[in-house]
């Protein structure tokens, strides 16, 4: 087992095997994790969001999840899950969406896409590997008129959920900076990453 | 008529000119037969078929209309900057950014950079989709007993993929895409409602608010609960028009909106285009 903090606006990655597990634990609450998986051997093989939303018909994750690959194949299934649901359509932050979402003011502020990219090229991956994203613990309602927005989250310090990986993956994270919306309380705080081996090693 | 000779096989292949099938581009454009608005205009003009995909560059101020001509047509698409191809169609940033997660009349398509793409001019269909993308081979496969693009029930990601590459993009270069005329609305409890297509002759006109590459696969919605593949003609007409303009409604209709009109302005400025 291998335990890692993941501080406020930082980001992370790791390769997660076949069959082993990743805990993601929200130590203070109400913390928006962005989160990306690719296959391991093949990036181009990764995460998407309409193949899982369609896949399981619905918007909100939570326990025997599959999270699908944009060729339809699974990449990680959440296995336990103490929040209830997460969302799949808010995408990251980013300095140019901020500008925006809130104006000009924000450009300087830190972002998710920025943490991605960085992490990113650290295996290889650039801007156009960056797709749709998961946020664990972020609540994203859709209103009857198709109104949509990040709102009050329903998280709480210490609920976590873990995630098996189907195959080699490569998981992104950005524990993300944004302090403009209530995705993370307007106070980003750290969360931890734990990869149990299959067998609990 | 005699194909054993060259000459023979000549004139077989040179008498087909002039033949007329539903699903064809129409070239030149201006001789569509019932235009939009006048003729000289027109700049693309296609029927495509079910289980088909087209492509086509775009200048900055063209509008596109897309037409359901039979009630089963399902064009699925994506957009990417024409010389930039890396700046494209970020699905997420378009529904959250303008807090919707419905497309409609006054929707701008935007970028992952904080810039408008192409905007939504026109409505008369309102059964679209942001969020469930398209089909693919493994899906298609399990559902119809093919996805390739040569086969009955080829899939949309799969069509993408050849679009793309025609246009020197490759498949990580295709992210979530958007779809028309077969509808998905979202529950209380996030699951979804597919409402199916509002029937033959709904329409959405869009326009390009910088030079676009457009890619459409026209193919069932990969949650179409019909067993068989039903997908039928995409009518495409582009003509010429102008880009939304500041004191035009849309510029100013949400401050969000108005803030990508502005970003748009500026980068198009700065490369001394407009």
């Amino acid at each position: 087992m291998k335990t890692v903090v993941v501080p406020a606006r930082a980001a992370w990655s790791s390769v997660i095997r076949a069959g082993a597990a990743l805990t993601i634990t929200d130590l203070h609450g109400n913390q928006a994790v962005d989160f990306l998986v690719y296959d391991a051997h093949d990036t181009s093989v990764r995460y998407s969001a309409p193949d899982t939303i369609h896949a399981q018909g619905g918007i909100f994750l939570t326990t025997g999840s599959v999270l699908m690959s944009n060729e339809h194949t699974p990449l990680m299934t959440v296995v336990a899950d103490d929040v209830g649901r997460h969302d799949t359509v808010g995408g990251a932050c980013s300095k140019e969406s901020n500008t925006l979402r809130y104006g000009h003011h924000t450009w300087s502020q830190h972002a998710c896409v920025d943490n991605f990219l960085a992490e990113g090229a650290k295996h290889g991956l650039g801007k156009r590997d960056l797709v749709s994203n998961i946020n664990w613990y972020m609540n994203v309602p859709v209103e009857k008129d198709g109104t949509l927005g990040i709102v009050d989250g329903i998280s709480a310090p210490g609920l976590s959920l873990t995630l098996r990986a189907e195959r080699d993956v490569l998981v992104l994270v950005s524990n993300c900076p944004q302090i403009n919306n209530p995705c993370n309380g307007f106070d980003p705080t750290a969360v931890e990453m734990t990869i149990t081996e299959a067998g609990g090693a | 008529m005699a194909t054993a000779t060259t000459y023979g096989a000549r004139d077989h292949a040179r008498a087909q000119e002039g033949t007329r099938t539903e699903a064809m581009p129409v070239v030149p454009a201006s001789s569509w037969p019932e235009p939009p608005c006048e003729a000289s205009r027109l700049v693309w003009a296609e029927t495509v078929a079910g289980g088909n995909y087209t492509h086509r560059v775009l200048a900055r101020g063209t509008e596109f209309r897309l037409t359901d001509t039979h009630g089963d047509a399902c064009a699925h698409l994506l957009l990417h900057h024409a010389d930039r191809p890396w700046e494209r169609l970020n699905v997420a940033d378009t529904v959250k950014v303008q807090w919707n997660a419905y497309l409609g009349e006054g929707v701008l398509l935007l970028s992952d950079q904080g810039r408008v793409l192409a905007s939504v001019v026109a409505d008369t269909s309102g059964r679209h989709d942001a969020l469930c993308g398209t089909s693919t081979l493994v899906r298609n496969t399990e559902r119809y007993g093919d996805g390739t693009p040569q086969s009955p029930s080829p899939a949309g990601r799969e069509l993408f993929k050849l679009a793309a590459a025609k246009n020197g993009l490759d498949p990580r270069d295709l992210p979530p895409s958007l779809s028309f005329f077969q509808g998905v609305r979202v529950r209380d409890d996030g699951t979804l409602d597919f409402t199916g297509s509002v029937g033959p002759g709904g329409s959405v006109t869009l326009r390009a608010e910088q030079d676009v590459t457009v890619l459409i696969a026209n193919v069932p919605h990969p949650v179409d609960p019909r067993p068989e593949y039903v997908s039928t003609a995409l009518e495409v007409l582009a003509w010429r028009a102008r880009p939304t303009r500041p004191g035009d409604a849309l510029w100013d209709a949400t401050p969000e909106g108005r803030r990508a009109f502005l970003n748009t302005a500026e980068f198009l400025a700065a490369r001394g285009i407009a």
